[in-house]
């Protein structure tokens, strides 16, 4: 088995099951669910709520393990692998841009951002380093030392991105990355994923807003645990418009 | 909004090309779980000493008034347990200090029978003066008995008297010529009788000041007179003060052969040693067996009680007490902590699923927040520790004591404050741990 390294997909899904048990009833959040993210590509992954999207991002993210089915990542296999391994490819290769930003309210923006790089062995000279020119390049560089707490809720965000982005992951993982914030801040930070994706970086981004998610490459839509590729550009918006 | 252009940070200090993992020749199958070692590009997450410390400094330091809080349980049961500590060892110094060298130096042998009575009575060998004297660490040496009078009372002036006013019922006691010094007797006037009184068997007496009060004898320079029954005795000294066997100081004293000679006086029933300092043990093993190599356990042995037992004794009883005292305190303070640390945990769910999304592994999170409570518990060893020496000082201030403490104390005692955050944080550590990445993302902000 030879695979040009270039052809790697970034992430392969290939029939993932996720399953719950509640008591004894045994509940489907995700079946059959197959998915290929190429590299520098960018991703949308649209449903409405309960429709086993944040489930899809955690097993992404290797958050959660599938019941069943296979997951390469960069073309490894790692629905099997041991808890310390999946940390390590989690903390080294994946970023996380979350709806609720996460964000340590008492330490200051530089610290929050190198936060990412803390389990990754970078010294903390170069954590610092590293966390100022990220922040510069999501535009919040004269905010890198203050605390979170004095930030707009649009430059929050961009403080996590940054974080997401600082340790130079494989992909960047954004669950409803607008979705605490006001239509002209969400444009921006939108407009922020786009250069983000202009400079290279792979973004699967999950929402339940077609407008948002019509401003990736390529939108997949998922209902009841299962996808549904919608393609690119008008076509997909298109489909959104006739799925909403 | 103008954005800048975005290039990636770090300008391919990890580019992708390396970064790809494997080309996925070592790729397996859901089940096996290969070890990080096998997947080259995935090093295990770490973190250096240097970093969890910040970082569990920061954690505390985020919220201060908190954290002081929960330190003080810790101060509160380390500073009982230093002063107690303390205290107990300054009074225990203070004890021995004030322990006098006159107690300290006395040796008292006597043929006692105990105080059911029952076995007999060994009599004292004639010559205690030289067995005892010999010893090395013996001073004085001196033998007294108590001579049986019957109706022989003591008298200063012979007169047919039926009232009896003229006639007192006063101790008699006879003494070898070494007592004096072995109760560290002082004369007001006249001596104390030597030897050769001894040797002659004469007939005279010293008296104590109270018994010379009694008979009306103020002056021994006309060589007053006193009569015991009928026989009259020669005054030959009068006592100032003596320092052991203050039975003398009411009483008339004569050479035992004296009393040999004209009552019914068979032996001395207490051997009075006056030893150097620090001897009183070793005398009190060897003197009975001076003074009966057959059996020496026919004597009873009175030695003060070493200086050693005497501190260990007073300690111990301060000690157990407050001890408890600072234990339960120091137990308060470590449920404090540990309470305080497990609110934290609740509180930072979501700061421990966002460290586990940026790689940090459960023992990263645990060992976080056990750093977290043993530095509470150490810091509150420290102050604790200051805190108690500071009251040892003022307490020893106040009473003009001087304040001791064992070296020990204030090494051992924030070592202790550190145990007790350590203890206290295993817990709440382990259910911080246990978190699941998912779960703690989702329910913290």
């Amino acid at each position: 088995m030879t695979v040009e390294t270039a052809a790697e997909p970034v992430l392969e899904l290939g029939g993932i099951q996720r399953t719950y048990l509640t008591g004894e009833v045994e509940v489907s959040a995700l079946s059959d669910v197959n998915l290929r993210v190429e590299r520098g590509e960018y991703v949308s992954i649209v449903g409405p709520s309960g429709s086993g999207k944040s489930t899809l991002l955690n097993i992404l993210g290797l958050l959660d393990r599938p019941t069943g089915g296979s997951y390469r990542f960069e073309g490894v296999e790692v629905a099997g692998l041991d808890e310390n391994t999946r940390t390590a490819i989690r903390g080294r290769r994946i970023g996380f841009v979350f709806q609720a930003f996460h964000l340590l309210s008492h330490r200051s923006v530089a610290e929050n951002v190198g936060l990412s790089m803390l389990y990754t062995g970078v010294p903390a000279k170069e954590r610092d380093e590293r966390a100022r020119e990220a922040l510069a390049a999501v535009g919040l560089g004269h905010r890198a030392d203050f605390t979170p707490t004095r930030l707009s809720g649009g430059e929050r965000q961009r403080v996590a991105i940054a974080r997401a982005i600082v340790a130079e992951p494989a992909v960047l993982l954004a669950d409803e990355p607008t979705g605490n914030l006001d239509s002209k801040t969400s444009a921006a930070i939108l407009e922020l994923f786009d250069e983000l994706r202009a400079g290279g970086l792979t973004i699967v981004m999950i929402t339940h807003d077609n407008s948002v998610a019509a401003r990736a490459d390529r939108s997949v839509r998922i209902r009841d645990g299962r996808l549904t590729e919608l393609g690119a550009g008008a076509h997909a918006a298109e489909q959104l418009e006739a799925g909403a | 909004m103008r954005l800048p252009r975005i290039s990636l940070p770090g300008r391919g200090r990890r580019g992708v090309p390396d970064a790809v993992v494997a080309g996925a020749s070592g790729a397996t199958g859901v089940g096996t779980a290969p070890a990080v070692s096998d997947l080259p590009g995935v090093h295990p997450t770490a973190l250096s000493w240097r970093d969890l410390t910040s970082e569990a400094v920061a954690g505390l330091a985020s919220r201060p008034a908190r954290t002081l809080l929960t330190v003080l349980g810790t101060v509160l049961g380390i500073s009982a347990l230093v002063a107690t500590v303390g205290i107990a060892q300054t009074a225990g110094n203070r004890i021995v200090g004030s322990f006098s060298e006159l107690e300290a130096t006395s040796v008292v042998v006597t043929n006692e029978t105990g105080f059911w009575g029952g076995n007999t009575r060994t009599a004292f060998p004639r010559d205690v003066e030289d067995r005892i004297g010999r010893l090395n660490g013996v001073t004085a040496v001196g033998v007294l008995g108590t001579v049986p009078m019957g109706e022989n009372y003591a008298s200063a002036v012979q007169l047919d008297d039926p009232s009896g006013l003229n006639t007192f019922q006063i101790d008699v006691y006879a003494a070898s010529p070494g007592l004096l010094d072995a109760v560290k007797g002082e004369i007001r006037m006249g001596r104390w009788f030597d030897s050769g009184h001894e040797t002659r068997a004469d007939d005279v007496v010293v008296l104590g000041p109270a018994a010379a009060q009694r008979l009306g004898v103020y002056r021994v320079d006309q060589q007053p007179v006193i009569f015991l029954g009928e026989k009259p005795f020669v005054v030959m000294g009068i006592l100032r003060d003596v320092a052991r066997q203050p039975q003398l100081l009411d009483a008339i004293i004569m050479p035992e052969a004296t009393a040999r000679k004209h009552f019914d006086y068979q032996s001395a029933s207490t051997v009075q040693i006056d030893v150097a300092l620090g001897a009183a043990q070793l005398i009190g093993k060897q003197a009975p067996i001076a003074l009966n190599p057959d059996d020496p356990t026919v004597y009873r042995v009175r030695i003060p009680p070493s200086a050693d037992s005497l501190r260990n004794r007073v300690e111990g009883d301060v000690n157990s007490l407050f001890l408890i005292l600072g234990g339960v305190s120091l137990l308060v303070g470590a449920i404090g902590i540990a309470n305080v640390t497990l609110v934290s945990v609740l509180e930072r769910v979501g700061e421990i699923g966002l460290r586990r999304a940026v790689g940090a592994r459960r023992r990263h999170i645990a060992t976080q927040f056990l750093v977290e409570s043993t530095a509470m518990g150490l810091v509150g060893g420290i102050i604790g520790a200051t805190l108690g020496i500071l009251v040892i000082v003022v307490i020893s201030a106040t009473r003009e004591w001087t304040p001791v403490l064992s070296p020990l104390i204030p090494v051992a005692a924030p070592l202790l404050g550190a145990a007790t955050g350590l203890l206290a944080g295993i817990y709440p550590s382990l259910r911080a741990a246990s978190l699941e990445p998912v779960d703690a993302l989702r329910a913290g902000t």
